[in-house]
């Protein structure tokens, strides 16, 4: 009988107002015993106010052979970043 | 060109321009196997290394020193947990690991296969065999392999706390009664040379040391990292008014190093032939937690797939 | 009042030191590593139970002084506490027992009119909370697990259930310190405490063993044979090494 518990991703909010961070992986049989093994193995060190655990095979990844579709055109589309416009020095507020 | 030395081309590139690989992208058979095998016997070190250093746990003289270190070693579960965690990145399970480790296959770190046999071997373990583990371990941070460098960033960053506990154990028995005093200087006796070993062969004689560099797996030589451990480690004997059993350590000014004695490798293959002095009581503690704890598993899924299907 | 704070204290350092024996040896990493945590809490609520009793006593007396140098019959704690690892299902099952009624001790000590004990009482509980949380749910799992882990943790029951009234059944000590308003009066927590056990036992679809024979001693100083051995290795170098610092 194979018995390995399925595998989790742990992600962890570390103070309040803060995104929740990808941290790890672990095992557990389900979300209860996931959400408790988090807490057991990631925060033992005060590293976290909040928990997420998602199973691993629910995560959809982008292949990195499509990364140059995928990312490359956002390259040239400096216009969408401020230090793309021109302002005078002694404008302030902007 | 073929294709394959195409990609490998890209591969090396990448490598050499630091960029960092991560599990799904395109690489070499050779380096995942590399990975998995390097992650799995560091792995498998953590979790066997539980073992001499728990075998003090119920013995701590103090209160405080119990609850340090069984912190310590509930630290190296979770090492050995992320470090898992890291090669199953690679597409092997935990359990396959296990598996190897379990049939004597896999190897693990050979100073685990000494016995801790006093207080100040706690003392010794966490200053000697942590000092060395550290300076193997700080360069993996930067590792190319994306999981492993993360996984030991955090190893690292709860390591620190490792070796300053062993270093203090050290100082108290040194500078303690002279029955202590006699116990630090026996353990470190006992722990030199062995926590010297921990580096691997000497470079001429490390087969997969170049291809490791190359890939950027590994930072820096074997000698190299054994003969900063021995710098710094002279200095801090001396601290703690111990002596380093080794008539052949002296301050070279040429060189800017310690100069140290030779090696006894043939202790260390007979070690890795599984004739040191714990191979057997290690695997067996690992087999016996490992087969005892079957029926928990076995619940534990039982009960999970129960309750899945009474609320699918 | 010393004899209250080191059962208290007694009881903590020997099942977190009891717990502490499975470290490197769970049935899984995940597993081992969440023992290891109540070992820490429970080792930790003793220390600051100790350090207060040290205080108290004067003298210059420490936490390890109360741990390492008093001998079988001068502690106080209960005898499940010292019994035996067993199998994975009799740790939990005797973790359980105790975390049902160290749950409601620590609720209502916090109303405790010694202001220490009452904040040593109240960050206690949160830590009391996992651990019964994080036992219960393994009683349940185990219960309704497989044919192989329901008959073990329904053994276990079976076999420390005889050691369940005495965690409920003051010694005098006790009922002195519920007469000058610090210490919990164990009778107003004894339908909550059952009440938590039997509702976890039959959500774990297990049998509710027959109340018979209770043990009792341990509260004051009448131990099992166990603690003897478990004193022997905890304080051995202090014994080996005397006066010596660590």
């Amino acid at each position: 009988m194979n018995t390995e518990f399925p595998l989790w991703e742990v992600f962890i909010r570390s103070h309040g107002g803060l995104q929740h961070k990808h941290v790890g992986s672990l095992h557990a049989v389900d979300a209860t015993m996931a959400l408790e093994n988090a807490r057991d193995v990631y925060t033992r060190r005060q590293e976290g106010v909040s928990i997420w655990v998602v199973p691993s095979n629910a995560i959809t990844a982008s292949d990195p052979a499509d990364s140059d579709a995928f990312f490359e055109p956002a390259k040239d589309k400096i216009y969408r970043h401020p230090t793309f416009y021109q302002v005078p020095d002694n404008v302030k507020h902007m | 060109m073929t294709q394959l030395l195409q990609l490998e081309d890209r591969f090396q590139a990448r490598i050499d321009a630091e960029q960092k690989i991560e599990p799904k992208d395109w690489m070499p058979d050779a380096y995942r196997k590399t990975l998995i095998r390097q992650i799995s016997q560091h792995a498998h070190s953590e979790i066997v290394g539980m073992l001499p250093e728990g075998n003090w746990i119920t013995r701590a003289p103090s209160l405080r020193r119990k609850v340090a270190l069984l912190a310590k070693v509930q630290d190296e579960a979770g090492h050995g947990l992320y470090l898992y965690a890291a090669a199953e990145t690679l597409g092997v399970s935990r359990d396959q690991m296990y598996e190897e480790l379990h049939a004597g296959k896999a190897k693990y770190s050979s100073i685990f296969n000494y016995p801790t046999l006093s207080w100040a071997d706690i003392g010794a373990v966490g200053w000697l065999v942590d000092g060395a583990a550290i300076m193997n371990q700080v360069p993996l941070c930067k590792c190319s392999f994306g999981p492993y460098a993360r996984a030991m960033v955090r190893v690292c960053k709860e390591e620190s706390f490792h070796q300053r506990q062993g270093f203090e154990i050290m100082m108290t028995l040194a500078h303690g009664t002279p029955a202590q005093h006699k116990m630090a200087q026996e353990s470190l006796n006992r722990w030199w040379w062995p926590s010297m070993m921990m580096f691997g062969p000497n470079d001429d004689a490390s087969p997969h040391s170049a291809q490791s560099m190359r890939w950027k797996i590994k930072r820096y030589s074997n000698d190299d990292l054994r003969q900063k451990f021995v710098d710094v480690m002279a200095e801090q004997a001396a601290v703690l008014g111990l002596t380093i059993p080794d008539p052949d350590m002296h301050w070279n000014a040429d060189r800017g190093h310690y100069d140290f004695g030779t090696i006894d490798w043939k202790e260390f293959d007979e070690i890795l032939r599984g004739n040191g002095p714990c191979n057997k009581e290690r695997l067996d503690a690992r087999n016996k937690a490992w087969n005892d704890g079957a029926w928990v598993r076995e619940a534990a899924t039982a009960f999970a797939a129960k309750r899945k299907s009474a609320t699918a | 009042m010393q004899q209250y704070l080191l059962h208290i204290a007694d009881n903590a350092l020997i099942l977190g030191h009891r717990l502490s024996e499975w470290c490197g040896h769970g049935p899984a990493l995940e597993i081992d590593m969440a023992m290891t945590n109540i070992s820490l809490d429970l080792i930790g609520q003793a220390r600051n139970m100790y350090q207060y009793a040290a205080t108290l006593e004067g003298d210059g007396k420490t936490e390890d002084d109360l741990a390492y140098l008093r001998d079988v019959p001068e502690f106080r704690n209960v005898l499940l506490v010292e019994q035996v690892n067993g199998d994975f299902a009799n740790t939990i099952a005797r973790q359980f027992l105790f975390d049902t009624y160290h749950y409601f001790f620590q609720q209502q000590l916090c109303e405790s009119q010694d202001p220490q004990l009452a904040a040593m009482a109240e960050k206690s509980l949160k830590e009391v909370a996992y651990h019964l949380r994080w036992t219960s749910e393994w009683v349940i799992r185990l219960g309704d697990g497989t044919i192989e882990s329901k008959a073990r943790i329904q053994r276990a029951f079976q076999d420390l259930w005889s050691f369940r009234g005495e965690l409920l059944t003051p010694a005098l000590y006790e009922t002195e310190a519920v007469a000058a308003g610090v210490g919990v009066d164990l009778g107003a927590i004894k339908t909550a405490v059952e009440q938590k056990i039997f509702n976890v036992l039959d959500e774990a679809t297990l049998v509710r063993p027959t109340d018979g024979w209770m043990h009792a001693g341990g509260k004051t100083g009448r131990h099992s044979e166990h603690l003897g051995f478990i004193l022997a290795e905890m304080q051995f170098l202090q014994r080996a090494y005397p006066n010596a610092a660590w």
